[in-house]
């Protein structure tokens, strides 16, 4: 585990290094972490055997809630990215009530439901949301400073990797609490946790509200990062990508979903530079193989190497 | 008043056969498969747009516009017949003894490929024909014109629930199919080829889906962005009517159809949305779908 956790430190320390020798990184980084706290809390709903193809929804409302906001009052991003959790809490709370009864196929097509609901509204109702054409996020004060385009991104990105890394240590720990041992449980058999007295359904609520908290500071964070915000931020597709994200990173741990993100953001910056029409194409194939060859994701990729020189040098 | 509302009925039954002829095959392919294909609406593009390439060779190189009909038709039919295999064969079978997740995963990847295929032999420009459209022209209804070729559109719809329905009751073929639905192992252990029944119904599958592409073809503009609205509008029929049933499909799409247009006509900003909120209703009341069967839970 220690070297689990150094291992970890190591890779965080050189994100946060090489956008200072590549600028342009910083940017995609900065995606890469917005699309990774989706992914985590796909990751988290997919451990208790539930799969969403729906949190654009949270996603999308993270980044309007910023938009909206930033179009009255000029709040500071750290408050903003606040406000984005809080409206996903608040919509994962009211749309988890209901969902919570559902599983398998029908939670994910409800999930699918509801966000496209969102993004008919937002696509809908030109006058308040701008249409397709989306809204122009100004660029907000960070931490009571005013900052040119270039040193925000920065320093959003820093800020984001910050968030990252305790949201990360704090969901490692809630994993290995009773409920957070319950939800691997619950994939495998939920009527013998029943037997077991533990509430499923307040079980899965309270990570369905976690999830969507997760994907709403996502979305916030890349409403923030990008300065544009649109209603494919809630399409279906986009809901899509996230579980992509987290199934090719794996599952099997916090840090997983976020190797996707990178992955991810990595490929599909390359591939849309030199093959426009393929990058979907290339993303697809890389999930087959993944699907196909690797099947608990890129983390076990790391975690699988170290078990197998651990039993190498085992007497 | 009262025409405008019969109008509006029989826009919904039309927007409803279109929608039935694309989510029949999803609902099959789920249940004989038990796999929600997210590329089935990349098939129902693909459908649509080799049925327009066909029907502009044939007006425009042949110079004669009424076989653009069996053009739509072989568009099925190619499709079906080469994709269909080729996608249950090279991917989808090593997809079936995966958990659930991964089968969506694996044909929400299968649509990300799909959609740059199509981009890659159609490019990104629209395309129209019209020609099957015209040709029709319009007929009386309750004194009401209204275009013979959507009327068609109810007709086919109609057949191709009938013909499904025989398919699976009256002939062995259909036999074998539920036989292998309901006890895989059991077929197999008698002498079915299971394997070939998948391949088989996939394919049927896909062939509906590129059915309802091409079918629809005329009475839209083909761009990028078809499938991708399409399926979830599928995935919302299928949910209604109850996952794996053609009678529930058919069901569900009239109840979706009939509402969009009767939307369109009281509330017009809701009408895209009623579809997803028919969905929500009916799932609240029965979480199966109007046909669908409650799974027994494992202890």
């Amino acid at each position: 585990m220690r070297q689990g956790s150094l291992l970890l430190l190591l890779i965080a320390t050189v994100l946060a290094l090489l956008p200072l020798f590549f600028p342009w990184l910083g940017f995609v980084f900065t995606l890469a972490l917005a699309k990774g706290l989706a992914a985590l809390g796909i990751a988290l709903l997919l451990r208790g055997g539930l799969v969403s193809f729906g949190h654009g929804l949270y996603f999308g409302a993270g980044a309007y809630a910023v938009a909206f906001t930033l179009r009255s009052v000029p709040l500071d991003t750290v408050w903003l990215l606040l406000l984005a959790v809080l409206t996903g809490l608040a919509l994962g709370l009211l749309a988890g009530l209901f969902l919570s009864r559902y599983r398998g196929i029908f939670f994910a097509m409800l999930n699918l439901a509801f966000s496209m609901v969102f993004y008919a509204l937002l696509a809908k109702f030109y006058h308040v949301t701008g249409g397709t054409d989306g809204i122009r996020v100004p660029t907000p004060t960070l931490l009571g400073l005013t900052l040119d385009r270039t040193l925000f991104g920065e320093a959003l990105f820093y800020l984001a990797l910050l968030l990252t890394l305790l949201l990360g240590w704090g969901l490692t720990r809630f994993l290995r609490t009773p409920v957070g041992e319950a939800l691997a449980a619950l994939r495998t058999n939920e009527v013998r946790l029943e037997y077991l007295g533990i509430p499923v359904r307040r079980v899965i609520l309270l990570v369905y509200v976690i999830s969507a908290g997760l994907a709403s500071l996502g979305g916030g964070l890349a409403g923030v990062a990008v300065g544009h915000v649109v209603p494919e931020l809630a399409f279906w597709v986009t809901s899509g990508e996230f579980v992509y994200i987290a199934i090719l990173g794996g599952i099997g741990g916090v840090p997983g979903p976020f190797l996707g993100a990178l992955a991810y953001e990595l490929i599909r910056t390359f591939a849309f530079k030199y093959l426009a029409f393929t990058w979907q194409l290339l993303l697809g194939a890389t999930m087959l193989l993944v699907i196909f060859f690797l099947p608990g994701g890129l983390w076990t990729l790391l975690g699988e190497r170290r078990l197998r020189g651990r039993r190498a040098t085992a007497p | 008043m009262s025409g405008l509302l019969f109008l509006a009925l029989l826009d919904g039954l039309v927007y409803g056969s279109l929608l039935f002829l694309v989510a029949v095959g999803l609902t099959m392919v789920y249940g004989v498969l038990r796999i929600l294909n997210i590329a089935h609406g990349s098939f129902y593009a693909l459908g649509a747009y080799v049925g327009v390439v066909l029907g502009l060779f044939v007006t425009q190189t042949l110079g004669n516009p009424w076989l653009s009909y069996p053009a739509l038709l072989l568009a099925a039919v190619l499709v079906g017949g080469v994709l269909g295999p080729l996608v249950e064969r090279f991917v989808l079978r090593w997809a079936y003894a995966r958990p659930e997740v991964l089968q969506l995963l694996i044909t929400f990847s299968l649509f990300l490929i799909l959609e740059d295929v199509q981009k890659l032999v159609f490019g990104v420009q629209p395309y129209f024909l019209d020609a099957p459209f015209q040709l029709l022209g319009s007929a009386e209804l309750g004194g009401v014109p209204y275009a013979r070729y959507q009327l068609v559109l109810v007709l086919v719809a109609l057949g191709v629930l009938l013909g499904l329905r025989f398919l699976l009751r009256g002939t062995p073929l259909g036999k074998i199919l539920v036989a292998v639905v309901a006890d895989r192992e059991m077929a197999q252990a008698l002498g079915v080829n299971a394997g070939r029944v998948y391949l088989l119904a996939f394919s049927l599958g896909v062939g509906l889906a590129a059915l309802g592409g091409a079918l629809a073809s005329p009475t839209v503009t083909i761009a990028p962005g078809l499938g991708a609205e399409v399926i979830v509008l599928s995935f919302a029929v299928v949910a209604v009517g109850g996952l794996g049933q053609i009678e529930g499909a058919a069901i569900g799409a009239l109840l979706i159809g009939l509402g969009r247009s009767l939307a369109v006509y009281l509330v017009p900003e809701l009408d895209v949305v009623v579809p997803y909120l028919v969905m929500v209703l009916v799932l609240l009341v029965r979480p199966v779908g109007l046909l669908g069967t409650v799974e027994v839970r494992r202890i």
